[in-house]
């Protein structure tokens, strides 16, 4: 049945369509699958029966005429997703026990649709990290293994589960998150598609809450189109997300295969940084003259503040997740300690609950808002967010996207940088700056590196302007025409 | 700017995260450098500068204030720790 995984998700859908073959027979190859690939440590809780069930219901459902977008299709869904009565832990021990009551408004869309869950993926503890090596269930694995070598790679973080079962054909596709990057840098290490989308389109009711005006869901799947159909059911207006925006979700499918004749693309000169591999610059090169060739018209231009971007997130991440992380206090859910009293059981609690990097970055945000330090830190990344933002309305007057290198480097070996959260926190040095923007970006594979490991492209785009960056992205996928795969060793 | 053991004892209770004494100094080290990289926001021009805290630009959205859902105390309750007659049981907070 391995053909069956295979497949693209359009591909999946087509052939359910025409009864080739059907939802539980597609389910079972990928329940078999996520079973035989435990050494990725991809799912960090898979749900076999529910996802047959599920594909069950799924095939009756076709045989009554009524088919949704996603019919049939099994997902993953990442940890940090609220699914009904299925463990959802953000990978941390402090919500190892916690079943929710009610199922986050993404997953309940993808559901809506037909989707089938596979179950719940691995990722960074609260999707702080960007390796995957901080999570409660240890550090998911990279299907891709540089050429003659057999070193355990990380498939980037925080969404490494989505990125490493999507790359491994474990599911058709996943659902991720991205703060600072943790959708398209894990896109680009292990050759998948992944599409932050503009801040709104996705609501955010029911997912773990890391920086509140940062976070956005979005799909990583195989292919351009895939991402596509999957971002039109998870995106929506919802009344529960005060920030969920009140817009029409277009069938963002149509924009892929569409001429991107005419459409001026930006080249962000600032993105040329110091000691950035040659390989990735020429890959940058050859993105730019895919498109040209394509009919775009190319335009220099100037981000002035990108090399503030990641100091300024650094502050402002932290600030709003030591806020948000407050509510892990062991009294209403989750894990307890008990201490001699109650301000002891709280400490006790937390200090038991949360890893390391989650209780660096608590305390960062604590000492930034912190009396004393408030205006000289916080208020002052926020200003510097703002000439971010106006750096790119700015570009925008003159062009319809950017291009730029999705990651400074290809996928790196796990445990290289676990003891230095700088060069860790460098990693998103060519994505956070959407994130601080509200701007939608892509992630999509465009090249191997001399090792025979994936690199991926960026494209970003003005807000709400998804569309182009799928014509876009299809244009560059269309001409890299990257077929590479993973050689299967687990 | 650096800070001491004793600035991270302060904001690790402010935290609500116990950290053992033998962890302030390497933390303070770790805290020091993340802080010394930050630093260069200081050289960007802000004056005048409104702060951005948010990438929504339209108003927050208001609603009927009725109540939705609720009366499924069961369900709240079900992953609370200590739970006693539809209640949380937390420790004692006045003496």
């Amino acid at each position: 049945m391995s053909d069956l995984t295979s497949l693209t998700l359009k591909a999946a859908l087509d052939g359910m369509a025409a009864k080739s073959f059907s939802a539980v027979e597609l389910t079972q190859a990928h329940v078999e699958a996520v079973e035989a690939a435990k050494a990725l440590n991809a799912f960090s809780f898979p749900t076999p029966d529910k996802a047959l069930e599920m594909a069950r219901a799924s095939d009756e459902r076709r045989a009554k005429g009524q088919t949704g977008r996603l019919e049939g299709a099994p997902l993953g869904i990442k940890d940090l997703f609220a699914t009904e009565g299925v463990q959802s832990a953000a990978a941390s021990k402090i919500l190892a026990t916690f079943r929710p009551p009610y199922e986050s408004t993404v997953t309940a869309n993808l559901w809506r649709d037909g989707a089938v869950m596979l179950g719940k993926l691995n990722m960074d503890e609260f999707a702080m990290g960007s390796s995957n090596e901080t999570s409660a269930y240890g550090p998911v694995v990279n299907p891709w293994r540089a050429e003659g070598g057999n070193a355990k790679l990380t498939p980037g973080g925080s969404s490494g589960g989505s990125a490493s079962a999507v790359a491994a054909e474990l599911c058709l596709g996943a659902t991720a998150t991205d703060t600072g990057g943790s959708i398209r840098q894990p896109a680009a290490f292990t050759g998948t598609v992944g599409i932050k989308p503009t801040y709104g389109r996705c609501s955010r009711w029911g997912v773990v809450a890391f920086a509140s005006s940062l976070d956005q869901a979005g799909p990583m799947a195989r292919t351009v189109e895939d991402s596509a159909i999957l971002l039109t059911s998870m995106c929506g207006h919802d009344p529960k997300d005060s920030t969920s925006l009140p817009v029409e979700t277009p069938d963002f499918a149509s924009f892929v295969g569409k001429s991107v004749k005419g459409l001026r693309v930006g080249i962000p000169r600032e993105y040329r940084v110091d000691g950035m591999p040659p390989e990735i610059e020429k890959l940058w090169e050859q993105g730019i003259a895919w498109l040209k060739e394509a009919g775009c018209e190319i335009v220099d231009v100037s981000l002035p503040h990108t090399k503030y971007a990641l100091p300024a997130y650094y502050i402002i991440a932290p600030a709003e997740a030591s806020s948000n992380l407050a509510r892990y206090d062991g009294m209403r859910y989750g894990l307890r300690v008990e201490g001699q009293n109650l301000t002891d059981t709280y400490e006790k609690t937390r200090a038991e609950g949360f890893g390391n990097e989650v209780k660096r970055r608590i305390l960062i945000g604590t000492y930034v808002l912190s009396a004393g330090y408030y205006d000289a830190y916080y208020l002052k990344a926020l200003k510097v967010r703002r000439r971010i933002a106006d750096d790119f309305d700015q570009a925008f007057e003159k062009v319809d996207a950017l291009l730029t290198p999705t990651a400074p480097s290809a996928a790196f070996a796990l445990g290289d940088k676990s003891d230095d959260p700088v060069a860790m926190y460098l990693n998103d040095i060519f994505t956070v700056t959407v994130n601080l923007a509200g701007l939608p970006g892509m992630s999509v594979p465009a090249g191997l590196d001399a090792n025979g490991l994936p690199l991926g492209l960026q494209l970003i785009g003005r807000a709400l302007d998804e569309g182009t960056l799928f014509s876009l992205g299809g244009a560059i996928e269309k001409a890299a025409d990257f077929k590479a795969k993973p050689k299967k060793w687990w | 700017m650096a800070i001491d053991a004793a600035t991270v004892r302060k904001v690790a209770r402010l935290a609500r995260i116990a950290e053992p004494e033998e962890k302030l100094e390497p933390l303070a080290r770790e805290l020091s450098a993340i802080l010394s990289w930050i630093e260069q926001l200081g050289e960007v021009d802000t004056d005048g500068v409104e702060p951005m805290t948010t990438a929504i630009h339209t108003p927050l959205p208001m609603r009927d204030d009725v109540v939705t859902e609720g009366g499924d105390p069961s369900r709240v309750l079900g992953n609370a720790p200590k739970s006693k007659d539809n209640f949380f049981v937390v420790p004692k907070v006045v003496e």
